[in-house]
């Protein structure tokens, strides 16, 4: 009736980490549709359209305003409606126009614009541009266009990557942090804990079955990107894949030891959103990091999901070598290495 | 073959406080090989802290705990493989089925039995890939109880294995684990139940307030009630409260004691002492509400040591 073992302990236990994953329907979508959506979405906001253009307003009732209208009208980047000038004003506070123009007197111009707001101010120089040639000012330096329009430098492309880092983060900390606590709250962790079963192999399950998820996660959503938006892949698919890897320890780690001693959903909940509420905010996700003060860079540079984001866009937007990823790597190893330690040996097994 | 040990555990001392609460106050226990041993008290009594400290998962404030000679503290991967566990309120993964899970705790024991053999035992072969969410609550019971058995355990620690059960169910897992006993395991058990512990254990120790207050198989601790049935009677409502002395003066009654508005009288001879009462409370003028009588049984010897009812409800 005693035979010997058959089946490798480890290989059922990550056996049991896809299928509870697969039978989880809404897992599921958080980590496949749910990005892909969202870079859909940001896609369709932030794609690539025609040069906008500057709504202005000239003030009628003056001699020279159906010639400002005309010199005005040459510049195809400006839109122009002459208006009375109550009409101009309202126009100009409901932001329908940004500049106002209004002929002064000795012969000037007066332009009426908000100076904080960046389309105003082009606004404005451009009409004043038009109005200056109308006047027959004729240019010092010869000047010419040339319009770069590239795959890289575009909206998509800065946020794929930080999708994809998003992606990385959530799947380490939410896929351990829940499942963990999950089993120590139904007390399946401390049944296991009274097998033989070996409790490296059982964390070891998880990291495993990461990896693996993570792989296909992150194969769809790059693919996706690829084809939908030409997102460029300036770097071989090896050293992003080796990025991909190291963040997901990182946060597999971060993930273990927010799950370490929480007895409760609602206790693990918490400690997962304080950690990850401030990388989505500060980690340049969604915009850039630089915009932060300088002073709290340190900071922010020292965070997993910027080095993570930060490597990623190197690697696949500029084409940065691995080996010059250093500091991003370093970050995440020694993430890695501290949140493994620390969880291991507060792990609460019972 | 390696040396028997005389016991297959044996406990001395023991002892686990939490903070001012002493929940396991100095309990004494050696059981043999082979034989079913039942822990039977109220809730609270501090039996799954006397069986999680033997289990390995708590340490003890203070004792000795041996089982199959091994100790804790130095041979824990040993013990693991020898022991059979299931825990109160463990809720297996529920994605998994059946199959994979008896499969999964199988492949943690170096030694064991086949999965299909242990399916079979525990009667879920229909279930095999039915996922265990879908389980009824007695063969969710069924399923922790092959996880306990298929590394083919010498000794299997069962914490109230048939806690809220309906009744057909506690019968089948009663015949399973009567089963094991035919095998020669040695089986700790704890219940609230004194039907359970009658019917399946060789010797129980009574638990309460963290001691164990009785010792012996169930016959000898009934027996030592000194009395074989037990009358219980209720008078009618507004009836005057009779007094405990005169009712142990009647013919036969060995012990009588109210509780809550009953009384109840351990009797050596039911014909003796039933027609006496009711003669004394015609006398009196009293009516009866009510009126039952039973054999003898550890729920009574538990009253009879603590004056409370085993179970409040």
């Amino acid at each position: 009736m005693t035979e010997q073992r058959a089946d490798n302990p480890l290989v059922q236990l990550v056996l049991v980490r896809f299928r509870e994953y697969v039978r989880e329907p809404e897992a599921l979508f958080w980590s496949f549709g749910f990005p892909i959506l969202l870079a859909i979405g940001l896609g369709i906001a932030f794609r690539s359209k025609p040069p906008d253009v500057a709504h202005v307003a000239v003030v009628t009732g003056d001699a020279r305003s159906d010639a400002f209208t005309e010199a005005l009208k040459h510049d195809h980047g400006l839109a122009v409606e002459a208006l009375p000038r109550d009409s101009a004003r309202t126009a100009l506070r409901t932001g329908r126009v940004a500049v106002v123009i209004t002929p002064g007197g000795n012969g000037g111009v007066e332009y009426e614009y908000d100076d904080t707001r960046p389309d105003a101010r082009t606004a404005k120089l451009l009409a004043n541009d038009a109005l200056q040639r109308g006047r027959g000012r004729q240019d010092v330096l010869g000047a010419s266009d040339r319009f770069v329009r590239e795959a890289g430098s575009r909206y998509i492309d800065f946020v794929v990557p930080g999708l994809l880092g998003m992606t990385i983060m959530g799947g380490g900390i939410w896929g351990l942090g829940f499942s963990i606590v999950d089993q120590r709250r139904k007390r399946l962790l401390k049944r296991l804990v009274a097998t033989p079963m070996s409790r490296a192999q059982y964390l070891a399950s998880y990291v495993v079955s990461r990896l693996v998820l993570l792989t296909i996660e992150a194969v769809v959503l790059i693919g996706a990107s690829v084809l939908l938006f030409k997102i460029p892949m300036r770097s071989s698919g090896l050293s992003i894949a080796a990025i991909v890897v190291i963040s997901a320890l990182a946060f597999g780690g971060l993930g273990l030891l927010i799950a370490s001693r929480s007895q409760t959903i609602e206790g693990v909940s918490g400690l997962m959103n304080l950690c990850m509420l401030p990388m989505w905010v500060l980690s340049g996700v969604f915009f850039s990091s630089e915009n932060f003060p300088r002073v709290v860079q340190p900071f922010i540079k020292a965070l997993p999901l910027t080095a993570t984001n930060d490597a990623l866009r190197a690697s696949m937007l500029r084409g940065v070598p691995f080996t010059a990823l250093w500091p991003q790597l370093g970050v995440l190893a020694l993430w890695m290495t501290i949140c493994f330690a620390i969880a291991l040996k507060i792990f609460r097994w019972r | 073959m390696q040396s028997q040990p005389s016991y297959a555990l044996r406990v001395e001392g023991l002892r686990k406080f939490y903070g001012d609460v002493r929940a396991v106050d100095g309990v004494d226990v050696a059981v043999p090989p082979g034989e079913c041993f039942g822990l039977l008290g109220p809730n609270g009594a501090g039996k799954t802290t006397t069986i999680e400290v033997c289990e390995g998962l708590l340490v003890p404030d203070a004792g000795v705990v041996e089982l199959l000679g091994l100790r804790w503290d130095r041979d824990e991967q040993a013990l693991r493989e020898r022991l059979g566990i299931q825990l109160q309120e463990t809720q297996l993964a529920e994605k998994l089925t059946v199959e994979e899970t008896v499969r999964l705790f199988r492949s943690f024991y170096k030694r064991g039995r086949e999965v299909d053999d242990v399916i079979h035992v525990v009667q879920l072969d229909e279930k095999r890939d039915a996922r265990v969410g879908k389980l009824s609550g007695g063969q969710k019971q069924r399923l922790a109880l092959a996880c306990a058995i298929v590394g083919d355990p010498d000794l299997i620690f069962l914490d109230e294995p048939t806690t809220g059960l309906d009744p057909q169910s506690r019968r089948q897992l009663w015949d399973l684990i009567t089963e094991f006993k035919r095998l020669g395991r040695t089986i700790i058990l704890t219940t609230h139940y004194m039907d359970e512990a009658e019917i399946l254990c060789d010797r129980v120790a009574i638990v309460d307030h963290g001691k164990v207050i009785a010792l012996g198989t169930p016959f000898q601790l009934i027996a030592s009630l000194g009395a074989e049935h037990v009358v219980k009677f209720a008078l009618a409502p507004g009836t005057a409260a009779i007094d405990e002395a005169t009712l142990r003066s009647l013919d036969g009654v060995r012990v009588a004691r109210a509780i809550a508005g009953e009384y109840e009288l351990q009797v050596g001879a039911l014909h003796r002492t039933v027609p006496a009462l009711l003669a004394f409370l015609a006398e009196r003028r009293f009516e009866l509400a009510q009126l039952t009588t039973h054999s003898a049984t550890l729920e009574d010897v538990f009253v009879s040591l603590t004056g409370r009812q085993l179970r409040d409800d």
